[in-house]
Formats: C-alpha cells, sequence, structure tokens
C-alpha cells in the first residue's frame, strides 16, 4: 500500500533543504516557504507535511500520528525509522490535520521547556484565507499569516499556548509544498 | 568528496542538532541540551560552531570563518578548509558575500543583513556558571528567571571599580526572559547583537549545548539605571585603515614600547583599505615619511 511510495529521491541535499526552510520558518514566524516540492508522499500527507517529518523525526524522536493521518502510518514508519507513541502527551511531534487541543500536548516543563511538543498541522492553504497577525521574536513589524483551515477560535487557543512561555507548544503549518510555522513566542490576533 | 557523508556529521547527528536547533530558536537565549559528538579538532576550538553549522550548511551556501575577527588565522583557516573539503562549499572573507558565518569572539563590523546565519562558537553556555557551579540549581534560576545574583555581581564591580569591570562575554538578557552568555565576543559587539536581522545561533561541544536569538529579537546587556552599559574600546585609530570606529587589537611590535593598533575584523580594514583608507603604518605612508 502507502509503503510503495519513495521517501527524499536525495535524503541527505533534500533533508537540509527542508530543514533550512523550517529553520527560516521558525525564525521569521508566519513567513511561507517551499519545502519537499518532489515529494509524493500518501494520502492524507501533503508534500511540505511529509518533508517535515521526514527531515526531523527518526527512533530517537516520538512521533504521534492523529487519528485522521493513520493512512500514512506504514509510510512514516517505514521512511523515518520511527516507532509511533499512542499518547500525544508524550510526543516529540505529532501530526494532524485538525487542531488538537494544546492542553493534550507536552508543553515542556520550566526547566527544560525545549522538551515541549512541535505540532506539524496540515491545513487546507497557506496564502489564501484567513488572515491573522503575528509579533514577536524574529518579526522587525507585525506579519500576517493567511491561512484556509484554522478554526474561527484559533487566536484565543493560542493565546493560551503564548501564555505558557517559557513553556508551550511550536507549530508549524504545511499545505501542499508550502509551510509556515509559529513558535510559542509569536503572538497571534485576528487581523 | 568520499569517505564522508555531506559536512561529515551522519543524518541521524544532524537530525538531532536539528531538532534542537528548532527548540532553540523557539526559545531564544535558552540553553538547549544536544548529544555532542567527537569532532576531528579539540575541545576549545570550536566543535560547537561546527557541528551547528555541519547541521545547517547547504551544497549552495556560502561559507566565512573568522577567529577573533580574522579570517586568516589557524582556527579560521582550519574551519573553512574543513567544510570546504567535507560538504565542497564556497568559502568567502567577504562578510557581504556569505550565507552563513561562523565565528571565534567577534560579530563582524558590517551590519549582518537579513538571511544570513552566524553561528557563535560557545566555551561556557551558561552565563551563571561562575556564581553558581551547579548546573542543576542554573537550570532551576534559568527557570524562574532568578537572575539576582548577576546584578549583585555587576553591583559589586560599580561599588570596587566605579564601573562594571567585564570587558567581554558580558551577560545579556533575551527577549526580556532569558539571561544568555554571548559568547566571549567583546562588549563592544554586544548591542549588534540587538534586533540584528541575521539569525544567531550558538554551539558549545564541550557543555552540550544550543541555543539561538531570532532575527529582530531583543537583546540587552545587563545595567543599571545609573550605570547603564557602554562599550570600549581601545582609543586609538586603526594602524593600517584609520577606522576609528571599529574594534582594535593591540599588537606589540619590538621589545621598546612599541604598539600598533589594528582592526581585529581583516575583512573591514582589508575593505577600507582598498577603498583608499589608510592609517599612520600604511606602507605607503612610510614611504612618504
Amino acid at each position: 500500500m502507502s509503503l510503495d511510495l519513495p521517501g527524499f529521491a536525495d535524503p541527505v541535499a533534500d533533508a537540509q533543504s527542508a530543514f533550512r526552510a523550517l529553520l527560516d520558518a521558525m525564525s521569521r514566524p508566519g513567513t511561507i516557504r517551499a519545502a519537499g516540492t518532489a515529494l509524493m508522499p500518501p494520502a492524507p500527507l501533503d508534500a511540505a507535511t511529509a518533508a517535515v517529518l521526514l527531515t526531523l523525526v527518526d527512533g530517537d524522536a516520538k512521533l504521534h500520528i492523529g487519528p485522521d493521518c493513520a493512512a500514512a502510518r506504514d509510510w512514516l514508519v517505514f521512511h523515518c525509522g520511527t516507532d509511533p507513541c499512542a499518547d500525544p502527551a508524550a510526543a516529540d511531534f505529532v501530526v494532524s490535520t485538525t487542531l488538537p487541543d494544546f492542553a493534550t500536548l507536552s508543553s515542556g516543563s520550566d526547566e527544560a521547556p525545549e522538551s515541549s511538543a512541535t505540532l506539524v498541522l496540515q491545513v487546507e492553504a497557506l496564502g489564501r484565507g484567513t488572515a491573522w497577525r503575528l509579533a514577536g521574536p524574529g518579526l522587525a513589524a507585525p506579519a500576517t499569516l493567511v491561512v484556509t483551515g484554522l478554526p474561527a477560535d484559533f487566536a484565543a487557543r493560542w493565546a493560551v499556548n503564548h501564555a505558557l512561555f517559557p513553556r508551550g507548544v511550536d507549530l508549524v503549518l504545511c499545505a501542499g509544498s508550502q509551510l509556515a510555522a509559529i513558535p510559542r513566542t509569536a503572538t497571534v490576533t485576528e487581523a | 568528496m568520499t569517505g564522508y557523508n555531506f559536512a561529515y556529521l551522519d543524518e541521524q547527528t544532524k537530525r538531532m542538532i536539528r531538532r534542537a536547533l528548532l527548540k532553540a530558536v523557539a526559545i531564544p537565549g535558552h540553553q538547549v541540551p544536544f548529544g555532542s559528538r567527537e569532532m576531528p579538532l579539540p575541545y576549545g576550538w570550536g566543535t560547537g560552531g561546527i557541528q551547528v553549522t555541519a547541521a545547517v550548511l547547504g551544497a549552495d551556501d556560502t561559507l566565512k570563518v573568522i577567529d577573533q575577527g580574522a579570517d586568516d588565522t589557524t582556527n579560521a583557516v582550519s574551519i573553512r578548509r574543513f567544510f570546504a573539503r567535507t560538504a565542497g562549499v564556497a568559502t568567502t572573507t567577504d562578510t557581504e558575500a556569505a550565507t552563513i558565518i561562523q565565528t571565534r569572539h567577534r560579530i563582524p563590523e558590517k551590519p549582518l543583513r537579513d538571511g544570513q546565519i552566524i553561528v557563535y562558537q560557545v566555551p561556557q553556555p551558561e552565563p551563571l556558571s561562575k556564581l553558581e557551579p551547579s548546573r542543576a540549581e542554573t537550570r532551576r534560576m534559568h527557570a524562574l528567571a532568578e537572575y539576582g545574583a548577576m546584578h549583585v555581581r555587576l553591583y559589586e564591580d560599580i561599588t570596587r571599580f566605579g564601573h562594571v569591570a567585564i570587558s567581554y562575554d558580558y551577560p545579556v538578557m533575551v527577549n526580556r526572559r532569558f539571561l544568555m552568555a554571548p559568547s566571549p565576543i567583546p562588549a563592544f559587539d554586544n548591542p549588534k547583537m540587538h534586533m540584528m536581522p541575521a539569525l544567531q545561533l550558538f554551539g558549545a561541544g564541550r557543555e552540550q549545548r544550543i541555543y539561538a536569538v531570532p532575527p529582530y529579537t531583543s537583546v540587552e546587556s545587563l545595567d543599571f539605571d545609573d550605570h547603564p552599559f557602554r562599550t570600549t574600546r581601545a582609543p586609538h585609530p586603526c594602524g593600517l585603515c584609520g577606522a576609528t570606529d571599529a574594534y582594535v587589537d593591540e599588537v606589540v611590535t619590538d621589545d621598546r614600547g612599541g604598539r600598533l593598533y589594528v582592526c581585529s575584523d581583516t575583512d573591514h580594514c582589508e575593505t577600507r583599505r582598498d577603498a583608499g583608507h589608510t592609517g599612520s603604518e600604511s606602507p605607503d605612508q612610510e614611504q612618504a615619511a
């Protein structure tokens, strides 16, 4: 089934370029970058979602696969070399196509805030849809991120996560072969 | 390039460092532990910086490496050659042309731009290490943002010397939350970190810590309202290019008290000399005299 589909054609160079897109996106909240353009992952994963996971997840990182992404489980297990974890609260990475309650994910501890989860959320589209205003480190001036697929109460839900700083979940949004990131430091308001 | 993976490190190590880097960017100034690898050079020669650079570097990057501002010292030359060999990347000494700059103890004089990445080599990532030897304790102090001890340390300097007597590795507050060691850059360079358009990454190999400052992030040197932070530099112009605003090194030239002050940033100095700037020790000046 989904195992027939290949991973990165060039694992070294493709992971590096996807990482740089991710690093750039995380450093400049709301910036849209291309990743995994040549990837053809199994449904329901989009190219960027798959690229992020192939780049960051391996046997040393715990991945929780949301129920809506279960069809891609075999492909992720094989290409990432990871044993998915059933408990989202214990996961380093959570992949989903619907926004889970941030409280169900690990937000790290005050002494080790880096142990929090990174949520890889696949949305319908980046660059069209609802506009969100982002501010915080990485942005000289507030930026606008336009997304289709975030719930209407996203700003309120994110505010709870943001208030936990230095704890908190970091968010990577993926759609098609594009990604954007919202680190825990960013504030989000409706634009 | 045979016998090695691209940029020396294996892919599993790179993934581990990349995960640490992303968390470091998301928590500006917070030290993220990582599994530092043994590198083909000793601790203290930039193993942390090299590992960060190796995890970030791509085939289309242009790498510049400086050591105390200089492109031509042993450390800078050998690290530049290391990546030219193991990654086949283009290298440069031109600050403007570089996409990644690995540095030991200086920030280039030319302001860095959006899109560049500066990687600092860090010997001691813990700013509180000289005040509190226990790692468990400093971790708790960071968790509670309990930085009173550092203010007391600065205050003691003021009572004893009349000013804060820290000339390098001057502690900074990042994003108004985490106290951070800026690595042993001169305090002269601290203001350049504030709202820098480039991404700043820090790697401490022996101490196994990675931390970061995203672009356009507040980085404030610790001070007091009545004793504001001030930068100092040797009160001499560069002997080669005449710069009065660049950080200069003191070079002993003979055993009769002779001194030469030259820009520590060699690229900056060369650029200025190419543009026609001269100093008191410029060769053509000597000929004229």
